[in-house]
């Protein structure tokens, strides 16, 4: 079973639930709970999924309509009958899907960056005093900082007075009738071609019309808390679970550490956090939604996982933005912390809006992501497909301090037209009989420029560390660019590095070979494509790997020819 | 009339390989066409598929009625053009499942039809197997990587039975087969014949023919279709060699 959200220009519109043939045969698989970053504020949903093949609708939970109602966002989650197998015609549809804006009522902080604007998030959070104090910190180190140019990026300035750094849905009445509700609203949904009926549930006239599932959504809770999982929005935790978040917030990526991180730990607006106790062995996959919507607008999410001793879970993100012609920057920090025999798996999607074909707008992702193997035998996994943004500048990492600790980085980055990514990992080896493993793909089309730049340090003391890196680059056409940047070193005797790169163009046998067989050039090179990137996409958890092969052949569309 | 060659000049790189082909394909024939090596049997097949790398340079190519040349590669595919080919490309990383579960569903789009859920097709791809006694594991496997001369050739076959074509243009499927997966490939082949398709089998070896037995057999020699005769002609060409046709053309060159 799958599930995706997907914007309808009114907020979240779920796709999923899809009762393909291929999800009854998985029919025993549970799903998880999501936390929705909307602009950078959390909403904690649990998208259903309802086990019984019988169920063709997706059913959303009570509390997620409370939620809703609260940020007047209610009724904007679609509820669409399955669709399945619809897969194929899905790919063959062009351009950037996500791209709607959502016209809701937003509270800004004032424009620009200043101590006061971190005042201001702080107070608007009602954050405690530590958390204040924290940003500000942060906020008078990055002063000092320049912006990073050592990347192979093209990176035009952001002026940080033009960029509003909170926006929040403004909270708003439950309508009574059709006739309250915006008529824009209502315009979209006709356009979306919802009946009117519909229409009346969604713009939330009729919300206890939708299916509830309160029993679903228990489910989750009960066996979450059960076991002790905290699983809710930074706001929260800070709220409710100050001690962890002071204990470990900033302990993985240092409010000092770059520029953005930096910008990041002064103005974060919200994001994820997720503690597994000990020995606890999380059920069901968590996953987080990233949403920019409003304009003008930065998005600064801090996401913190800490898994204790032996603990285990699979986290998975996913991110769309809207269409815009001005660029929109987004500097997130995501920290993990795994303690002995602890093991993460983070999985990432991107897909913010890359810009349009001839290079205007497109989103600025530049992002801080780190992991430490703290305690022995602990493992960090990361697996990412980069399909979106303008620029991307990140390079998630394991610090593998543990003995026998274990970091992997699975990537595939997909870049066409203007896009540029430069993006890699580091796997700094601190511990005995460390092991880490780098797949990387690297896909370019267009006139884009796709970099993998990735560091390999074996310290004195880590003996007998291994190293496995792979760094494909694929090629379609002859005006996008690759490059491949190792950083390697070794510093003792009894450990093995292995690093292989290759570059290589899909040929005109294997577009010949697919055509022949009734495959348009685009399909073709989608398949192809998938084929190549196939290694880290067999990483990525069930739900996620369709989406991730739909996005591939999407963002590869108009590259031929 | 299913497809209708007349006069046929492709080259490339500036080079002439076909020299003037005159052929007409009628549904429920079967056509052998034979001929030395380098002679251009391989690029007429690529020709008709519509490969790009050959410039037609004269000529016409009706199928169905239509002009063949205006059309892209696959949109003879959907149309029914089938060529399995004499080096089976490697795709790493595809499933020949998946493979050709987007060839068929873009096959079947074409055609107005639903495209095929995962459990129908997978019934459908268990039955295809069957007929072309394709073992199950290669279905699994990243189309044609690793796989051995004859198990390409197989797969070949088991895409043909999947796709159903009007017209199937077979090039050496038969080389590299050991004597069991040519008659498999041949039982498949007969199999798959019906009144309404046709197909185009090149081959070097009479033996094939004992088993797929062609309507007509046509000798390409230096690009041109030289000689067309019945099945006895490939008895004899595989008795005599191609010298007596070289002689022959030397002959007409002079007395023409
Ligand atoms: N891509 C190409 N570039 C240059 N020459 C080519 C190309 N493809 C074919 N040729 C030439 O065209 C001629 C005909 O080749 P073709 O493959 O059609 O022969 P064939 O009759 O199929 O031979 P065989 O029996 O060996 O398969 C040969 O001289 C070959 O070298
Ligand atoms: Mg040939």
């Amino acid at each position: 079973m799958r599930y995706r959200m997907q914007d309808t220009g009114y907020g979240m519109r779920d796709t999923g639930c899809r009762m393909t043939a291929q999800v009854k045969m998985h029919e025993s698989r549970s799903a998880g709970m999501s936390i929705l970053v909307w602009n950078g504020i959390g909403i904690r949903f649990f998208p259903t999924f309802v086990s019984d093949p019988r169920i063709e609708k997706i059913c959303v939970t009570k509390q997620v309509l409370e939620y809703l109602n609260d940020l007047s966002l209610q009724g904007q989650l679609v509820i669409m009958e399955s669709d399945p197998d619809n897969i194929i015609n899905e790919v063959t549809q062009s351009d950037y899907k996500y791209g709607f804006v959502t016209e809701i009522e937003t509270e800004y902080a004032p424009i620009g960056l200043s101590e006061d604007t971190v005042r201001y998030i702080s107070l608007k959070k009602n954050e405690p005093e530590f958390m204040l104090e924290y940003r500000l910190k942060a906020f008078r180190h990055w002063l000092t900082m320049k912006v990073p140019e050592w990347a192979h990026l093209d990176i035009p300035p952001i002026d940080f007075q033009d960029i509003y750094f909170y926006a929040a849905p403004k909270k708003k009445k439950q309508y009574e009738s059709l006739d309250q509700v915006d008529p824009e609203l209502l315009a979209t949904f006709d356009k979306l071609g919802i009946s009117l009926e519909e229409q009346k549930k969604l713009a939330g006239v009729a919300v206890d019309a939708v299916i509830d599932s309160v029993s679903v959504k228990t489910t989750f809770s009960e066996t979450l808390s059960k076991y002790g999982i905290i699983f809710c929005s930074m706001s929260e935790a800070i709220q409710n679970h100050p001690d962890l978040v002071k204990q470990y917030l900033g302990s993985v990526v240092p409010y000092t550490d770059n520029y953005y991180a930096s910008l990041n730990s002064a103005v974060f607006s919200d994001g994820s956090f997720c503690y597994i106790p000990k020995g606890v062995r999380c059920p069901v996959e968590l996953s987080t939604y990233f949403r920019i919507n409003a304009a003008n607008t930065g998005q600064f999410e801090r996401t913190l996982i800490v898994a204790d001793e032996g603990a285990y879970v699979s986290y998975m993100e996913g991110c769309t933005a809207p269409q815009r012609d001005e660029n929109q920057l987004h500097a997130a920090v995501v920290e993990i912390v795994a303690m002995k025999d602890a093991s993460v798996k983070y999985s990432t999607v991107q897909n913010w809006y890359p810009g349009d074909k001839s290079g205007k707008g497109g989103i600025y992702n530049f992002v801080t992501k780190r992991g430490i193997c703290k305690g022995s035998n602990s493992k960090i996994s990361w697996t990412q497909v980069e399909t979106g943004s303008a620029i991307t500048w990140k390079y998630p990492s394991c610090i593998l301090l543990g003995d026998n600790s274990v970091g992997e980085f699975y990537s595939v980055a997909v870049t066409n037209n203007h896009q540029q990514a430069d993006t890699g990992t580091k796997m700094l080896h601190l511990g005995k009989n460390t092991k880490s493993t780098i797949i990387s793909k690297g896909i370019s089309a267009g006139k884009s420029n796709n970099s993998y730049r990735g560091l390999v340090r074996i310290s004195r003391n880590a003996a007998n560390s291994r190293n496995y890196s792979q760094c494909d680059s694929l090629l379609l056409g002859s005006a996008c660019g690759a490059h491949t940047w190792p950083y390697i070193q070794v510093e003792n005797k009894s450990s093995i590095v292995e690093h292989e790169a290759t570059t290589s163009k899909i040929s005109e046998d294997q577009l010949f070979y697919c055509q022949q067989r009734g495959m348009d050039a685009e399909s073709a090179i989608g398949l192809i494509v998938n084929g190549y990137a196939k290694e880290v996409l067999k990483q990525l958890p069930m739900e996620f790997a369709v989406e991730a092969q739909k996005l591939l052949s999407i963002s590869l569309e108009g590259s031929v020819g | 009339m299913l497809l209708s060659i007349k006069n046929l000049h492709a080259s490339i790189n500036g080079k002439e390989i076909l020299k003037g082909i005159d052929l007409d394909v009628n549904q429920g024939e079967v056509h052998a066409i034979m001929g030395p090596n380098g002679t251009g049997k391989s690029t007429l097949a690529s020709v008709i598929a519509g490969r790009e790398v050959f410039d037609v340079t004269s000529g016409e190519v009706i199928y169905k009625g239509r002009n063949l040349l205006k059309l892209a590669v696959e949109e003879r595919a959907r149309e029914g053009i089938f060529l399995g080919f004499q080096y089976p490309v490697e795709i790493p990383g595809v499933s020949i499942t998946n493979f050709m579960r987007t060839a068929v569903n873009e096959v079947r789009k074409f055609k107005g039809l639903d495209p095929l859920g995962g459990g129908a097709f997978l019934k459908l791809m268990e039955e295809k197997k069957k007929l072309v006694e394709l073992t199950s594991n290669l279905a699994n496997r990243s189309v044609n990587e690793g796989f051995s001369g004859g198990e390409k050739k197989k797969n070949e076959i088991f895409q043909m039975a999947m796709l159903e074509p009007t017209l199937a243009i077979l090039d050496e499927t038969d080389s590299g087969l050991d004597i069991d997966a040519l008659r498999v490939v041949a039982n498949g082949v007969n199999k798959l014949r019906t009144k309404d398709n046709a197909f185009m089998v090149i081959t070097h070896y009479q033996r094939l023919l004992d088993y797929i037995i062609p309507d007509f057999v046509h000798v390409l020699f230096e690009g041109k279709i030289v000689k067309s005769g019945s099945k006895e002609l490939a008895l004899e060409l595989e008795e005599k060699g191609y010298d007596w046709i070289r002689k022959e053309q030397r002959d007409n060159g002079i007395a023409g």
